[in-house]
């Protein structure tokens, strides 16, 4: 802990904690001036991620304790392929949500980019933090900010289902704590690396208590992550919230599946003895039935933005299929759909934002109604949100699918994995050109000439053309989410970099 | 002492689940209430149960209590409490916005009636 470039470390959580303090102590009446430095903090987290993430890229774990109190007594941040993947992602995705709000939306409330940058903190947070209990507390930060980002803006049907959201939240915040409290009894620790080395040592009477707090967990990430029957909380918040905070909240979900792949691979992965693979005979059919779910609600929506949160609910399930599979293939090509989801449903989700303002009084109703300006554009850009997201070839979503297909045949159910995934694909195919072909071809002669917004369509161009570049870096990429995988399951490595040579050893590893 | 701890966790915790699934607002807050106050005491019970006993080290100590599930409740307490305070916020000018203090959505959802985006 001598190198000050080991000091990079904690600074995607300080930096937009810093930020946030100084955008509502000094700045809270500058608009213009708070939209200014919450671009350029995000700009200088995209770069912060990216130097993490190259940092990272030589395959070593590294853990910084805070205070360098010697592990599993200190709070501890830890950094490997898996956190430094995600908070580029993470980055990345702020950046264009960012851009887009600083077009209008940002205006219609007050404390929009502190809200903004306190939720990417707890973002960040939850992917550094190598302690049960600080996943807990970063989770709050998060979900404190996107309350508040949810109601931006008011207006009744927001409140009512801003209330159903925080009330959800709660309760899921009461379970993960009888949970951590569970594993404290029986093991002593919160620290994961300290918990995968004590579960497998647990006595055999404790085991059942320790089974029901790892599940209790299981069921906070699962409602995070949208797994049914876990999931309706949200199409209401993500339908009924402005477009950029809906993109954001696409890494929202993400948080639960790393929760998930983090908890259940490490501490209750293989190896684990009595609780070996606790939560994985859930995962796999509830992600089936996620995806079916989603694919038919996608058809029975009656707006865009409703349509594409029960997309991100089908994505949900697509990207929980391969993780619930629990081995390095499943993890390397869920982690490629993961990437690719939150691109594009964010895209698509801005896209929504931007139909409902263009389109007058019939909004994203799918309706016919007189063509909005630049339909063409908007439309052209729906189309290829629409293509990636159901996984039609030749954007990113079908390799994504393609390599889950792959991985899936490992498992003993692959007929029903193969059955559900093409048929979903098949139903959504279906939603989306009924959406794309009333929205924009059913519509009669143009009502007006709106002039066209630059920055969001700059934002939803940019999200695109990540998915584009996605596509085209396929193969590297999957090459390194291969070793990202592989490092994901890797206990040992995990477990030295947190407690030292001597703990691995006495693992067992 | 463990049978009198462990039964005020169960009715809290009774109480809250069954006020959490009323359709109002209010009593789901107070249901939340309970839930909280359960959680709290149950996170502090899993440290064992000790009496008399100091969660810091010290020569004269007989034993010691385990002070980290005490740092973990003030953690919860605080948060719980924010997040209550939050929520009645909400439910306050979701009623005063509404009239009604039901907490469900409307099944067919006016299309004027949404959030301005």
């Amino acid at each position: 802990m001598t190198a000050p470039l080991d000091h990079l470390l904690i600074l995607p959580v300080i930096l937009p904690a810093m930020a946030a303090a100084f955008l509502v102590l000094l700045l809270r009446h500058h608009l213009r001036r708070q939209r200014i430095v919450s671009i350029i903090v995000t700009v200088l987290l995209v770069g912060l991620a990216a130097l993490l993430f190259a940092q990272a890229s030589d395959g070593t774990v590294r853990a910084y304790r805070l205070g360098d109190w010697p592990a599993p007594f200190s709070i501890i941040l830890v950094l490997d392929r898996l956190s430094a993947t995600l908070l580029l992602l993470t980055s990345l995705l702020a950046l264009c949500v960012v851009v887009y709000a600083a077009g209008g939306v940002d205006g219609r409330g007050r404390h929009f980019h502190p809200l903004f940058q306190f939720q990417l903190m707890g973002i960040n947070g939850a992917f550094l933090t190598g302690d049960v209990f600080n996943l807990f507390v970063f989770f709050e930060v998060m979900l404190i900010a996107s309350y508040g980002l949810m109601l931006h803006g008011g207006g009744a049907a927001r409140l009512k289902a801003g209330f159903q959201y925080v009330a959800i939240n709660l309760l899921a915040s009461v379970v993960f704590l009888v949970g951590v409290g569970l594993i404290y009894a029986v093991t002593g620790t919160l620290n994961m690396a300290d918990l995968a080395v004590k579960v497998p040592q647990v006595a055999a009477g404790d085991a059942a208590l320790l089974k029901a707090g790892a599940l209790l967990l299981f069921l906070v990430f699962a409602t995070k992550a949208a797994l049914v029957p876990l999931h309706w909380w949200l199409p209401a918040t993500y339908a009924g919230t402005s477009a950029p905070a809906a993109a954001l909240f696409m890494i929202m979900t993400k948080v639960g599946a790393y929760a998930i792949i983090r908890v259940y691979g490490l501490v209750f992965g293989a190896g684990a003895g009595p609780l070996e693979l606790a939560a994985a005979p859930f995962v796999l059919p509830a992600a089936l039935v996620t995806l079916a779910v989603g694919a038919i609600g996608l058809v029975g929506s009656r707006t865009l933005r409703d349509l594409s949160a029960f997309a991100v609910i089908a994505s949900m399930g697509t990207l929980l299929v391969a993780i619930g599979l629990f081995d390095a293939a499943g993890f390397s090509a869920g982690l490629y759909y993961l990437v690719h989801s939150t691109f594009a449903g964010a895209a698509l989700f801005l896209i929504a934002g931007l139909v409902q303002e263009l389109r007058g009084a019939a909004r994203d109703r799918l309706v016919p109604a007189p063509a909005m300006p630049g339909e063409t554009l908007v439309g052209g850009l729906f189309f290829l949100a629409a293509i990636a997201l159901v996984g039609l070839p030749p954007l990113s979503g079908f390799l994504g699918k393609v390599m889950i297909l792959k991985a899936a045949q490992a498992s003993v159910i692959w007929p029903w994995i193969w059955a559900v995934i093409l048929a979903a694909s098949l139903v959504m195919t279906f939603g989306f050109a009924r959406a794309g072909s009333v929205l924009f071809w059913a519509s009669g002669p143009a009502s007006g000439t709106k002039p066209l917004p630059a920055l969001p369509l700059v934002a939803v161009a940019a999200l695109l053309a990540l998915t584009l570049a996605w596509t085209l870096a396929a193969g590297p990429a999957s090459d390194a989410l291969g070793l990202t995988a592989r490092q994901a399951l890797d206990r040992s490595a995990y477990i030295g970099a947190v407690l030292g040579p001597d703990a691995r050893l006495a693992a067992g590893d | 002492m463990e049978l009198l701890v462990a039964g005020a966790i169960g009715i809290l915790t009774l109480v809250g689940i069954y006020l959490i699934l009323r359709a109002h607002t209010f009593p789901v807050i107070l249901g939340l209430t309970f839930l909280s106050y359960a959680v709290n005491v149950f996170l502090f019970a899993m440290g064992r149960l000790v009496i008399d006993r100091p969660p810091v080290i010290s020569p004269d100590a007989a034993g010691y209590t385990d002070p980290l599930p005490q740092a973990l409740v003030l953690t919860a307490i605080v948060i719980s409490f924010g997040m209550t305070a939050l929520i009645v916020v909400l439910a306050l000018r979701g009623y005063l916005e509404t009239g009604s203090d039901h907490s469900a959505l409307d099944a067919p959802r006016q299309p004027d009636e949404r959030g301005e985006a």
